[in-house]
C-alpha cells in the first residue's frame, strides 16, 4: 500500500510543484476549533497537515509553540485524544496527516499499541523530534510493517554519515531543520539552506520539506525554490487566536508563495 | 546528535591526554582544595548512639558544594574544543555558581538558566552567580524549576552549538553526560576510601548521600564499586535518599523511585515521575537541588541490580536534620544534603557501635539560611 504522503509528493512532483505544511498544535485551544482550522487549511490549499501532540517538556519548539501546548495541555488533550480525534477527522478529509509528537507519551503508550492505534484512526506520518533514528529500531520496524510514516530531522550540523541514516530511516519525507535551534526561531536566507540541502540529495532522491523558522511569504517562497516541500509552525499558531479572516489571508499568502 | 558525538570524543580524549589531567588535579589541589576531609563527627555520633559517622566535607570544596569538581572539568574540556561560552542550568543555584566560577577561572562567556521559582527561593546564589560575571537567565515556563531550566539550556545549546558547551550539572541527559559527570565526581569516592582506610583501616559499612539527579551519589559509591560488574568492593551498603516533600501519599514529593515509572526524558531513559499519559508532573522539595522530575540513569540500574537501596526523607526531617547537624556539629549542612542526615538519623541508632558510615555532606547551608528562615517565618 502506497502511503498517503508519498502519493502526495509525486502528484506534486508530476505538477512541478511543491508542498505546503502548515503545523497547527492539536486542542489549542479546544479539539472542535482544530476541526475547523483543518478544513480551512484543506479549502485553501494544504498538501499535509501537521498536528502537534502537547507535552509537558517540549524541547524542540521555541516560545510559541511552548505556549501553545501549555494551552492544549489545560484543555485535557492527550496523546490517545488526538489519536481518536484523528479518526473522528477522517470521516471526512483524505489529507495526509502527520503527528508531531515527543518520544515518552509514545514510550508511555507503548510504541507497537500507538502504530496500531495511530494507523487505525487514519494517521500517516509521525515525526518524533527527541527520538533520533539510532534509538527507533523498534518503533521504525513496526510503522514499516503498519505502512506509518517515519519523518526523521536533519539540521544544517548533520555530518554525511548523519545523512545517510536519517535518509535510510525516513519514509515520506525527510524533515529538514533550517536553522539550528528550536521552532520560530529566525531564518536565514543566505543561500546555506540550498548548499545543505543539494547536499543531502547526494545521498537520497526521498522528498525534503524545510521547517523551524518559516514565517512570511516571501521566505516561504525562497525555500520552496530549494526543496520539495515547506513547514510553517509558529507563524500559524502565533496567529490562530487573532481573527479568522486574517488568519485564513495569511494561509492564502502562503500557499501562493510555495510553488 | 554531533555535538554529542563532539563531545564525546573529546572526553575520552582527555583521559588519556596527560597535561588535560596535569592541569585537573592541579586545579583539584590548588583551586577546589582537595582531597576535601573526612570528618569524624565525635558529637553527632554520641547523639545518636549507634555507628559511627564520617562526614565527607564537600561543603569545604570552593564554592561550598561538590559541583565544582564537575564544574571545573567541564570548563577545562570546553576551553579544549575551542568553545568560547559556556551555558548551564541550575536548581539550588551551587551548580549555577560553580559553572559560573569555572567560566571566570578559564575566562569564557556563561549564561545560567534558572527557574522563576529556583531564583526565589534562591537569591543569594542569583547575586553570586552575577558576581562571578554570568548572566542568569530566567525560565518563567512549566514548572519554573530545575526541570525547565534544562528544557531552555538545551534550547540554546542546539541554538549554538557551535560556539557553545552546555556544562550539565548532574549524571544526567544524554550521553556522554552521565558517565562524564560521574567521571568528574568520582573523586569524591576516591578521596573518601583512602581516608577511611588510614582512618578506620577498613571500608564502612555504609555509604549514603543525597540523589535529585545523583551526582552527588555517584561521586561518592563509584570507587566502591569494581570497575566493570559494578559490585560493591566489600559489604559496604549504600543508601540514596531521595526528596519525601510533603508525604509521598500527597502527591508533593520528588521521589521517583518511591512514585515514578520507567520514562524517556532529556535525552535518558530512567525513573520519571509521570502521568498515565507520559507528560511529566510538577515535584516539590524544599530543596530546590533535589527538586527534579528524574534521576540519573544508572541510578535505576544499580539499583535493580541490589547494589544501592533508595529511601527518602521529608522536608520536615530534612529540616531538623539540618538543624541538628548545625547544633552540634557547627556544621551547618544544604538542604540537599541534609536528607542524606535525616536518613542517617534514622539508621545510625540502630546499628552498633563498631559499624562506620560515611555520609556525603554534599554542600553547605550558607544558601539555604534565608529559605529556612522564611519557612520558620521569621523575618531577616
Amino acid at each position: 500500500m502506497i502511503s498517503r504522503i508519498k502519493e502526495k509528493f509525486r502528484e506534486l512532483k508530476e505538477k512541478k510543484k511543491k508542498a505546503f505544511i502548515p503545523y497547527i498544535m492539536a486542542g489549542d485551544p479546544s479539539l472542535e476549533n482544530t476541526r475547523d482550522i483543518v478544513q480551512m487549511l484543506e479549502e485553501c490549499g494544504a498538501d499535509i497537515v501537521e498536528l502537534g501532540v502537547p507535552f509537558t517538556d517540549p524541547l524542540a519548539d521555541g516560545p510559541t509553540i511552548q505556549m501553545a501546548s501549555e494551552r492544549a495541555l489545560k484543555a485535557g488533550i492527550t496523546l490517545k485524544k488526538v489519536i481518536s480525534f484523528v479518526k473522528d477527522l477522517r470521516q471526512g478529509t483524505r489529507i495526509p496527516l502527520v503527528l508531531m509528537t515527543y518520544y515518552n507519551p509514545v514510550f508511555k503508550y507503548g510504541e507497537e499499541n500507538f502504530v496500531r492505534d495511530a494507523k487505525d484512526a487514519g494517521v500517516d506520518g509521525v515525526i518524533i523530534p527527541d527520538l533520533p533514528p539510532d534509538e527507533a529500531g523498534n518503533l521504525i520496524r513496526s510503522s514499516k510493517k503498519a505502512s506509518l510514516d517515519t519523518i526523521f530531522l536533519l539540521a544544517p550540523t548533520s555530518t554525511s554519515e548523519r545523512i545517510k541514516k536519517v535518509a535510510k530511516a525516513s519514509r515520506g519525507f525527510i524533515y529538514y531543520v533550517s536553522v539550528t535551534g528550536i521552532t520560530g526561531s529566525r531564518l536565514l536566507l543566505d543561500g546555506s539552506i540550498e548548499t545543505l540541502i543539494s547536499e543531502i540529495r547526494k545521498y537520497t532522491d526521498k522528498p525534503i520539506a524545510v521547517g523551524f523558522g518559516v514565517s512570511t511569504p516571501e521566505e516561504a517562497s525562497a525555500v520552496s525554490k530549494v526543496s520539495d516541500g515547506v513547514i510553517v509552525g509558529s507563524a500559524i499558531v502565533k496567529r490562530l487566536h487573532g481573527s479568522h479572516d486574517d488568519l485564513k489571508r495569511y494561509i492564502i499568502s502562503l500557499r501562493g508563495a510555495i510553488q | 546528535m554531533p555535538a554529542l558525538k563532539e563531545l564525546e570524543e573529546a572526553f575520552f580524549q582527555s583521559k588519556q591526554d596527560k597535561e588535560f589531567q596535569k592541569e585537573l588535579s592541579h586545579l583539584q589541589k590548588t583551586y577546589i582544595g582537595r582531597p576535601t576531609p573526612l570528618y569524624f563527627a565525635r558529637r553527632f555520633t554520641e547523639y545518636l548512639g549507634g555507628a559511627k559517622i564520617y562526614l565527607k566535607r564537600e561543603d569545604l570544596a570552593h564554592t561550598g558544594a561538590h559541583k565544582i569538581n564537575n564544574a571545573i572539568g567541564q570548563t577545562l574540556l570546553a576551553k579544549k574544543m575551542g568553545k568560547t561560552r559556556v551555558i548551564a542550568e541550575t536548581g539550588a543555584g551551587q551548580h549555577g555558581v560553580a559553572a559560573a566560577t569555572g567560566a571566570a577561572l578559564i575566562g569564557l562567556e556563561c549564561e545560567i538558566y534558572m527557574g522563576t521559582e529556583d531564583m526565589k527561593r534562591q537569591a543569594l546564589n542569583v547575586f553570586r552567580m552575577r558576581l562571578l560575571g554570568a548572566k542568569v537567565i530566567e525560565v518563567p515556563v512549566g514548572s519554573q524549576t530545575l526541570k525547565d531550566a534544562i528544557n531552555e539550556a538545551l534550547r540554546d545549546w542546539t541554538t549554538n552549538v557551535r560556539t557553545t558547551h552546555y556544562i550539565l550539572g548532574t549524571v544526567f541527559g544524554p550521553h556522554p553526560f552521565p558517565v562524564m559527570v560521574r567521571d568528574f565526581q568520582s573523586v569524591i569516592g576516591k578521596e573518601a576510601k583512602k581516608q577511611i582506610l588510614d582512618a578506620e583501616g577498613r571500608i564502612p559499612d555504609y555509604l549514603i548521600a543525597c540523589v535529585g539527579g545523583g551526582s552527588n551519589a555517584i561521586g561518592l559509591f563509584h570507587a566502591f564499586l569494581l570497575p566493570y560488574v559494578s559490585r560493591p568492593t566489600s559489604n559496604v551498603k549504600m543508601i540514596g535518599v531521595e526528596a519525601g516533600g510533603e508525604g509521598i501519599e500527597t502527591g508533593k514529593h520528588a521521589a521517583r523511585f518511591a512514585g515514578g515509572s520507567l520514562g524517556v526524558f532529556q535525552g535518558c531513559k530512567s525513573y520519571l515521575l509521570q502521568d498515565d499519559d507520559g507528560n511529566v508532573l510538577g515535584t516539590h522539595s524544599v530543596s530546590a537541588g533535589l527538586d527534579y522530575a528524574s534521576i540519573g540513569p544508572e541510578h535505576p540500574y544499580l539499583r535493580d541490580k541490589g547494589i544501592i537501596q533508595y529511601t527518602y526523607a521529608t522536608d520536615a526531617e530534612a529540616l531538623a536534620a539540618f538543624e541538628l547537624l548545625s547544633k552540634i556539629e557547627g556544621i551547618t549542612p544544604a538542604l540537599e544534603s541534609a536528607h542524606a542526615l535525616a536518613e542517617v538519623v534514622k539508621l545510625a541508632p540502630t546499628l552498633s557501635q563498631k559499624e562506620i558510615i560515611i555520609v556525603n555532606l554534599s554542600g553547605r547551608g550558607d544558601k539555604d539560611v534565608q529559605h529556612v528562615a522564611r519557612i520558620k517565618g521569621i523575618d531577616l
